[in-house]
This record gives structure tokens, sequence and C-alpha cells, in this order.
């Protein structure tokens, strides 16, 4: 247990030096995902296929315990209809504190807390490593090419170059994204791990898209009512502000002799 | 009431007259919309409306946060995301808030280099200058108080480094750290007192600034000439200036919606870009970020603290670098003592000027030294930025003052103001 602590509070120590010193020495690479820029969206179907790899392959270790069952449902989400999300939280044993035992998930209920004690909860990972804001410090990756913890996933799980070495007792493998360059996370996905019932391709590029794009809307699940706003508002701003220049000019006309 | 001579509030009818006996309220808010305002302000001006706003907003968006989430070490960081997801509009509001402090900071700040640039600190408005540096100082704290109310890895890290500065105080240090902290260590006495000042200060702050707004009420604005408006009649004044409403209600309210233009934007599109992506990750008394920053308003003065590398004497390094990040504000404050100069304006004084724009680049260049690790150069950069930072308010100003030759200043605001917008020939005005 204690092992298991320290290896956790090492991979965590290692990940937030990288994160602030604007990991020089990883590299990360620039997928296009669809939710990025002001008029992103997420693609439902993307994040259902995420989903599948998250319950096959991250769940086993990984928990998601700010995610609520019912929030698959919802619109600019996976957008699962009501009795999909009840079966699929019936997959899961929750905690019951009135029954003092465990039960299977209702979808009030949230999603399970990491099964393994090293494994980081994921349910705010694409913004807790949302922070190689590169070069220099500046943000300008974050600006321009819309680079976020979505990336930051997804180059982790595609990252791998298949080196092993031992350490206190732990196996660390070789990732090109991780800072520092060793992880202490197996690789958990290769080509094919799942199959998609939609035929999608199942190469480890693809799936590393989906569930990373999946972990995107479970740190963010509002991005897109958060983006419809933000584009309603600066569109009602700017009109507001083109009237209250008309306005501002027509008042000051006199002063300024301009009439 | 002192000041420029202007038309007051004349109640009127039977209720008016009534009321004006018992409780001049009508009169107050007339007598403050209509102040008389110079005519030539420039868009520099507009940074006051845009503070007011915010404070309004961050009132109002923190008092419906508040009804959401729950100051306690084990709940607080859930009591957050609680709100970002089931809270209706609850990330509306906490994006809101947490944006709305950038945009306080981003207008203290132009409102403050405004106040340097146009010697708005100067005679008779030094009480103006020193209520706002008090206003800063509050908006600091309050500022850091609340960032630690989300309890990720920053809030709590933060909060240890801060308050360990007040530790690093000789003698009294440690027993006053512990009497911040309520305890040996931050933990949940420590989020709790933060929470409740964190809800105290910005009251606190409402009343600095109608004490602020009483004060250049009082002296009248100051104005980019830095010439005072004539007040010996009532007509004198009127061609300096114009009343406040609706001519700068109306100029401010619009430069204020552009700039809200801006941070909507960053609310809808990137309202993480401003904060730290460990404060997303819950706090942990055992696992250091190996890279403790604190907000970027702070970077400058936190680039000031950490500029000190040295111990002079008996004095050890870390107590200094506390002194000189308070110090580096304590100087502004004395800038209506220390600048010598007769002329108010900046716009007049050619040898003032370079020496102002080099204090502007020190301020960008002391943020971003804040923001890197303290190593390599920086530390050195930090040295002469902070050297800097103190010869302005300390040397530069005096001596500037006593060998400078300034430009030729406009006899009147009107003057002023007439070779910007010349009067027709023949028209009546």
């Amino acid at each position: 247990m204690k092992k298991l602590l320290l290896s956790a509070a090492v991979a965590f120590s290692m990940a937030t030096t990288a994160i602030a010193g604007g990991g020089e020495d990883t590299h990360i690479e620039d997928f296009d995902f669809s939710f990025e820029g002001p008029f992103g969206k997420f693609d439902q179907y993307q994040l259902q296929r995420g989903m599948q790899v998250y319950t096959e392959v991250c769940s086993a270790c990984h928990g998601l315990r700010h995610v609520a069952f019912r929030t698959l449902g919802d619109e600019g989400g996976p957008h699962l209809d009501a009795d999909t999300v009840k079966a699929y939280a019936a997959n899961f044993d929750v905690y019951d504190k009135e029954l003092d035992e465990d039960r299977s998930a209702k979808p009030s209920d949230k999603f399970p807390g990491s099964a393994l004690d090293n494994a980081p909860d994921l349910s705010l990972m694409a913004k807790a490593r949302a922070g190689f804001h590169g070069p220099n410090g500046l943000g300008i990756n974050q600006i321009v090419k819309g680079m976020g913890g979505a990336e930051y996933i997804a180059s982790i799980l595609t990252g791998y170059t298949g080196e092993e070495k031992e350490e206190a007792g732990t196996t660390l493998y070789k990732n090109t994204a991780f800072p520092g360059g060793w992880i202490a996370m197996a690789p958990p996905l290769e080509d094919e791990a799942v199959e998609f019932a939609d035929g999608h391709k199942n190469d480890l590029h693809h799936m590393s898209e989906d569930v990373s794009a999946f972990l995107m809307w479970t740190a963010e699940p509002k991005m897109m009512a958060r983006q419809r706003i933000g584009l309603l508002s600066v569109g009602m701003l700017l009109l507001f502000g083109v009237l209250l220049y008309l306005t501002n000019k027509k008042l000051w006309r006199d002063i300024k002799r301009k009439g | 009431m002192a000041g420029i001579p202007h038309d007051h509030y004349e109640p009127k009818t039977g209720i008016e007259k009534w009321l004006h006996e018992r409780l001049p309220v009508v009169s107050l808010v007339y007598d403050t919309l209509m102040i008389p305002t110079p005519k030539n302000l420039n868009w520099m001006w507009i940074w006051g409306i845009v503070l007011t706003f915010c404070l309004a907003l961050q009132i109002v968006t923190g008092i419906i946060l508040v009804m959401h989430y729950t100051p306690h070490v084990d709940l607080a960081f859930d009591s957050v995301e609680h709100i970002m997801r089931d809270v209706n509009g609850g990330w509306a509001f906490r994006y809101l808030h947490a944006n709305g402090a950038s945009l306080f900071f981003i207008a203290v700040y132009a409102h403050m280099f405004r106040g340097l640039y146009y010697g708005s600190y100067k005679a008779p408005r030094e009480i103006t200058w020193i209520v706002g540096m008090l206003i800063y100082l509050m908006m600091m704290a309050t500022g850091f108080l609340g960032y630690v109310l989300p309890w990720g890895q920053m809030s709590f890290w933060g909060a240890t480094v801060i308050t360990g500065l007040f530790g690093a105080i000789p003698g009294v240090g440690g027993i006053l750290q512990e009497w911040l902290l309520g305890g040996p260590a931050v933990d949940n006495a420590t989020l709790n007192r933060f929470f409740s000042l964190h809800y105290l200060l910005p009251f606190v702050i409402v009343g600095l600034v109608a004490v602020h707004i009483w004060a250049f009420h009082t002296t009248g604005n100051n104005n980019p000439t830095g010439v005072e408006v004539r007040r010996k009649s009532k007509a004198e004044a009127a061609k300096d200036t114009v009343p406040f409403w609706p001519y700068y209600v109306i100029k401010d309210l619009f430069a204020l919606v552009v700039i809200l233009v801006i941070f909507m934007a960053v609310v809808g599109f990137m309202p993480n870009y401003l904060g730290h992506p460990d404060n997303y990750i819950p706090a942990n008394a055992l696992v250091t970020p190996a890279h403790i920053v604190p907000e970027w308003y702070y970077l400058p003065f936190y680039a000031i603290l950490r500029a000190i590398t040295f111990d002079v004497l008996f004095l050890d390094a870390k107590f200094l670098g506390v002194l000189a990040m308070f110090g580096a504000i304590a100087v502004m404050a004395l800038a209506p003592w220390t600048d010598t100069s007769p002329v108010r304006s900046g716009r007049y004084r050619p040898m003032f000027k370079v020496a102002f724009w080099v204090l502007g680049f020190d301020f960008m260049l002391l943020m971003w030294c804040g923001a890197q690790p303290a190593e390599g150069l920086i530390p050195l950069i930090s040295l002469l930025g902070a050297i800097y930072w103190f010869a302005y308010f300390l040397v530069i100003l005096p001596v500037l003052g006593w060998t400078e030759k300034t430009l030729p200043v406009p006899e009147t605001i009107e003057a002023d103001f007439d070779a910007h917008y010349p009067p027709k020939s023949g028209s009546a005005k």
C-alpha cells in the first residue's frame, strides 16, 4: 500500500514538474479534435466510442468519481437514451451509504472512483493536464492550435516506445509524452483492443483520439452550452456596442463641433 | 461641497422637499451624476467604470457561488465540481467569477498606470491615490484568499507559500504564521477563515471605493493635460467641463461593452486559459508541485520577492524578499511626495515619458520572470527589474522633477480641447 502511494506520488510530481516547466523534453502531438475553437462541437458518436474504450479498458484501474451516469444522456455529451443509460449504469457496482453495502449503480449515481490506488481519477484529467502552455509558457499553442488536455491524453496513449525499466521494484515504461519520459502505467491500448459496433477504425491512434475526446467531455461536460452562450453573449454585446457607439457619437457631436 | 461650481439639486414638488429635508439622497445621486467632468478625458479614463462593474460582478457571482460551496477540506473541491456539473448555470457563475478576477486586475493595473502617467496622484489628489492603493492591497488579499477556496493543488501550496512569507519575519514570524493559519499548517481552520475573510473583504472594498469616489469628486477629476478646471465661476467651469451624465456615462458604457466582448469570449471559449491546470488536482499535503506559481496578477511582485537571493548582515534573503515585495507596493503610495515636478501630466515631460515606459516594460518583464522557474538568469533579471522599480519611485521621480526641461502646458482645458476640435468659424460656440 505504501509503495503504491509512493509511486502515485512520484507519478503525480513528475507530471506536475513538466507541466510547470513547459515540458520541454516531452512531445505532445497536435490532434485535430472536433471540439476545438469557438465553433467546435463534441462528436456524439466519438464520445460513445470513447466511452466504450473507457469502459472496456481504462475503468479496470481508473475511476470517474465526479461524473454522474445520468449525464451520459445529456445533450452535448454522448447523448444516450434513458434505457441505455440505465442498463449501462447497472454494469457498475457502487457503495450505498444507507444499505452499507455495494449495489449495482442507478443513473443518479456517480461512476466509481479508481480501483487502483495509484491510478488517478480521470474525471478532470483533461483539464488538470491542460498545461503545456508552450512555447516559453506563453500559451500560444493553446490559442493557435487549440491544444489542451485531450491532446496530452492522446499523446500519452500513443507515446509508448516499447522500452521498459525496473526502478525500486516498479516497472516503468518509456513514453515520449510523459514528463520525465518514464510512466508507471503499462501501455493500456493496442490496435484492435476494442471492437466498435459502428465499425469505426480501431487502431491505436483512433481509439486514443476517441477516449481522449470522451475524457474531455467528462472534464468539461458543459462545454457546448458554454460555447453557445459565449457566442450568443459576444454577439449581443457587439450589437449593444454598436448602438452605444452611435449614441455616444451623436451625444458628443455638438461638444466636439462635428455637427 | 468644495470643488467645481455647478448647479445643485433643487427639490421642487412637495414630496421632494419633504424627503430632502429629512434625507438628501436624491441630491446626493444628482450631484454625483451631474458632477462637472473635464471634457478632454481620453480612453484611459474609462477604467473606473470597468472596475466598478468588476466589483459588482464579483460580489453578485460570489454570493451565488457561496450558496453551493462547502468550506471544508474534504468537501470543498467536490463542491466546486458540483457547481460546475449539477448547479444550473453553475459553470457560468464560476467561470465569470474566476475570469472576473483577472479582468478586475487588468483594469486596476491600467487604472494605476494611467494615474502614474498623467500625475493623477499629485496634490491635491494624494488621498484619492492612497485610498486607491489600499483598495489595490485589499484586492490582492481578496484574490489570494479566493484562490485557496477551490482547494486544488495550487490553492493549497499557494496558501502554504504566501503564509510562509509572514513566517519569515524575524522574531514574531512563527507565531504570526500560526495565527494566520489557525494551526501549525494549512488545514481546515485555514480554509474556513480564508472563506470568511474572502466574503468580508469585498465589502470593505465597497466602502473604500465610496471614499475613493468621494475624494476625487471633491478635488475634481484629473485630465490628460493635468491642468485644473477653472473654478472661479460657474460659467468659466462650464467651458472646461461637461456633466458626467450623460456624456461620460454613455462613453464609459460603450468602452465597458467593448471590453466585455473580449471578456465573454474568454469566458465562453477559453475560461481556463488564465488559470493553472494543477488546481484541477485536489489538494494534497504530501505532494508538492515542482513549480508553485501564483495567479498572473501577483507575478511582478512575486518576481521581486524571489529576486533577493542573498543575506544582508543578520537579515536573511527570505525576509528581505518579503520586505522588497511589500516595499515595491509601498513606494507607489509615496509617489505624491517623491515626484517633485511642478508639471502634473507626463504628456509635457519628455524625459519622464521615457522613464515611465521603461517602468511599464519593467512591470511586464517582472511578470514574465515571476512565471518562470527561479533558475539560470531569472533571479538576476528579476533583481535588475526590482532595482529599476524602486529607482523609478525613489530616485527618478524626485531627480527628474528638478532637472527636466518640460514642454509648454496649455493654459486651460478648453484651449487643449479646442486645439483638437477647432471651433468652426462663425459658429456660436
